[in-house]
């Protein structure tokens, strides 16, 4: 009985040294899970999720399993990709208010060259100058809409950018055949 | 003819998997000869024509142009040059319909033609290539917009370039043209078959290539004899070989034929000249032939106008940039029982719309189709599981796993099944029992791919923009406060450091008056620790003690204090008021201190 005791206490101890030791010596630096949701998201830094950045909001999806659908920007494949990585059911938060990607163009006639939107831009695609009309290099801008609000003077817009023949897409067919397991029922019923 | 007759047909033939059969239809077009068609009144001829970057306009709008000369210049290696395929006067540079599957407009240079086709200067003929460098004929190539005539239109300069890696022993020549209705590939051998074959005989040059195979689908006698005869009269016959192959759809794709005709394989994701091979379509070594030999850009082709929806289907020499409604009327104009317009043939092409768009270097057929040739296929059925996809398919895919995938936007996974190396043949939708549009899917696929890749390199870049403008504003911030810092550890060591300062000055009057100023206070504070207030009223003379007097009986009088009642700090004033007389003796400066005591 004793012997038993010891034996178990002695086991119990050897194990709790080893875990305790292989936390310390096996710690995985930052956050993994994070950083492959970090990679999926489009780091427009839009905060359109309600967190300020990419990286925040995929803190939050992979810490406080916060909804993987509050992605604007990134749409449906974003919220498929993530259900993908994550494991959950994409349609758990229901679907996703998908937007035409746009660009920001300031007004030239309006601008008066506060720089308040160039503090506000994320990726630095606003040029210009204190009293020195503002413009935005197109190819750099996300779309991220973060400009819009501090402008004092309302002068700077979203553009849906236009497809060209080199961006066309081939469209998903319509026609869709019935998914063989939605025709099984039917055919069981009848 | 006899005798060279067993020759060919000693040669062993492979075949590719897969295929199928369909009616070839050639017979609605290919009776009559090839018709010349009148100038276009309106020339639309768009900026990208080829696969690669659209090339850049350098003529004007309002700017005459002749015929040959060059209107876009190539942007980039894989690009081509656009010529003026009649003489004008250029009306617009603008967005116009352009034949796509998708039906939008596209840049292109609008020529108003006069109906004079002057030409332009033509670059001299190459006549002697033989003796020049590969490099100068690829150059040559390039400045005439030559680009692949069979459909996908690469630049041909760019295909003729394979690289120091890969030694090329064989040119294929592909005259199978195995999509069914089109035609203009054998009337083009039947008419030009001299030009093709020295085109061939450049080419070979060119490539440093031992042997020429050009392949004929059988169902083109007249082509092949005609194409035989080109080649007993050439010079280089001992080098080039008429191969007939068997009728298969598609054993004019470039692997399949490839393969056909050397039995060997192009890689997965590879190109021929990785197997030695280099492919070109007959038309394309025509066109080499021309820009070569005469200097000829590339600005007219074989167009087949087809399908029982046309009153008289033909086939049309047409410059590039004519519209297809001209096309269409030269040829009877459609019939009133016309289910669609194809652009291409009925296997690959697409749908078009609108009559406005130009024909292009790429457009080898209109097809007007009537619902009996292409029935409604009626709505998709689900996939039983058949196989028979995968058993015709040419690529030795797996249709049926592509579709599951492509259905369910798994774009990873259909990559997986070799996506890429899918041809868009059109073989397993054909076969298809339920009338999936499994092409469609693929399609769907491979854009949302290339799309998916572009999103994620800008996602990268604008990660990577974002992670700078934070460490910018970190730096700046640091950069700040340490400047605070070291301005208030300076605003602490200032009292301490300050005698010190005064030592440093460089300016060596500052100098002199701190000096002075230094012996002044020392002065004073020796006499105050004697005791003694400083007084210099003790050693005036007789008038200026008279004077001292007078001011002060004229202060008693005005009832004012006595000076030496004054104490403390206020003795300095008294000092002063006794200073004018003394400063006035000393010097020039007088006048200001007078003025100052005023």
């Amino acid at each position: 009985m004793l012997i038993a005791i010891l034996a178990i206490a002695a086991l119990a101890v050897v194990m709790g040294v080893l875990l305790g030791y292989s936390a310390l010596r096996f710690r995985v630096e930052g956050d993994p899970v994070a950083d492959q949701i970090e990679a999926v998201l489009p780091q427009t830094q839009c905060a359109q999720c309600g967190y300020p950045g990419c990286r925040p909001y995929a803190e939050a999806v992979a810490k406080d399993d916060e909804a993987i659908n509050k992605c604007v920007p990134g749409g449906e494949a974003v919220m498929l990709a993530l259900a993908d990585l994550l494991g959950r059911d994409p349609g758990e938060a229901g679907g996703i208010v998908e937007k035409p990607k746009c660009v920001a163009v300031i007004d030239d006639n309006e601008c008066i060259g506060c720089t308040l939107c160039l503090q506000a831009c994320p990726v630095d695609a606003i040029m210009g100058a204190a009293k020195q009309l503002h413009g935005i290099i197109a190819s750099e801008c996300t779309g991220c809409e973060l400009c819009l609000k501090p402008c004092p003077v309302e002068c700077i817009h979203m553009r849906p950018i236009e497809t060209t023949v080199r961006t066309w897409k081939w469209p998903f067919p319509a026609s869709q055949p019935a998914r063989p397991t939605e025709t099984l029922p039917q055919a069981k019923a009848a | 003819m006899q005798a060279t007759q067993p020759r060919f047909k000693s040669r062993q033939l492979w075949q590719f998997h897969g295929g199928i059969h369909v009616p070839d239809q050639k017979a609605v077009s290919n009776a009559g000869k090839v018709q010349p068609t009148p100038c276009p009144k309106i020339l639309i001829l768009p900026l990208q024509q080829h696969i690669g970057a659209p090339a850049n306009p350098v003529v004007k709008v309002g700017d005459r142009v002749l015929k040959g000369q060059v209107i876009a210049e190539p942007r980039g290696y894989v690009c081509a040059p656009v010529h003026a395929s009649s003489s004008g006067t250029v009306i617009a540079i603008e967005d116009r319909p352009v034949p796509h599957p998708s039906g939008l407009s596209a840049p292109c240079v609008v020529i108003e033609t006069d109906g004079q086709e002057a030409w332009v200067d033509l670059p001299e003929p190459l006549t002697d290539y033989e003796s020049l460098d590969p490099a100068v004929l690829r150059e040559r190539i390039r400045a005439c917009g030559v680009v692949g005539m069979g459909g996908a239109s690469f630049p041909t300069s760019v295909k003729l370039n394979p690289g120091k890696d890969h030694q090329i022993h064989t040119l294929v020549v592909n005259g199978a043209e195995c999509e069914p209705y089109i035609t203009c590939d054998d009337l083009l051998m039947r008419e030009r078959s001299g030009d093709v074959l020295q085109g061939i005989r450049i080419l070979l040059h060119l490539l440093g290539a031992r042997q020429c195979l050009i392949g004929i689908e059988d169902n083109k006698p007249e082509a092949i004899e005609s194409m035989r005869l080109a080649r007993a009269e050439s010079d280089i016959r001992d080098r080039v070989e008429i191969v007939v192959i068997p009728t298969l759809y598609p054993s004019g794709g470039e692997k399949q034929l490839i393969k056909v005709l050397t039995g060997r394989e192009v890689p997965s994701h590879g190109i021929p000249a990785q197997i030695g091979v280099v492919c070109q379509n007959v038309g394309t070594t025509a066109a080499v032939a021309d820009a070569v030999l005469r200097g000829r850009p590339l600005i007219e082709r074989y167009v087949t106008v087809t399908g029982r929806g046309v009153a008289k289907p033909c086939n049309l020499n047409v410059r590039v940039g004519t519209p297809a409604a001209d096309l269409i009327a030269q040829c009877g104009g459609l019939r009133r029982n016309l289910r669609k317009l194809v652009c291409g043939g009925p296997m690959m092409g697409f749908e078009i719309d609108n009559q406005a768009i130009p024909i292009t270097k790429a457009a080898n057929c209109l097809l007007a189709l009537t619902p009996a040739e292409s029935p409604d296929p009626g709505p998709a059925l689900p996939c039983i599981r058949c196989g028979r996809c995968a058993d015709a398919c040419p690529a030795s895919l797996l249709p049926q796993q592509l579709y599951w995938y492509a259905r369910a936007k798994d774009l990873d996974r259909v990559q997986d099944y070799n996506l890429f190396d899918c041809i868009e043949c059109g073989c397993c939708a054909h076969v298809c029992p339920s009338h999936i549009p499994l092409v469609q899917y693929y399609r769907y696929a491979k854009t949302e791919s290339w799309a998916r890749e572009q999103e994620k390199k800008k996602a990268d870049h604008a990660k990577a923009r974002h992670a700078a403008k934070l460490e910018r504003q970190e730096r700046q911030e640091r950069e700040r406060q340490a400047k605070l810092r070291s301005r208030k550890e300076a605003a602490k060591e200032k009292p301490a450091t300050q005698g010190q300062a005064a030592h440093v000055v460089d300016d060596p009057k500052k100098a002199a008056i701190e000096a002075a100023r230094q012996r002044a206070a020392a002065k004073k504070a020796a006499l105050a620790e004697e005791g003694v207030i400083p007084k210099n009223t003790e050693d005036l003379a007789a008038a200026q003690q008279q004077q001292v007097a007078a001011a002060q009986a004229r202060r008693r009088a005005a009832g004012l204090r006595e000076p030496e009642a004054k104490a403390g700090p206020e003795a300095r004033d008294t000092d002063q008021t006794h200073q004018p007389p003394q400063t006035k003796a000393t010097g020039p400066k007088a006048e200001t201190a007078s003025e100052e005591q005023a």
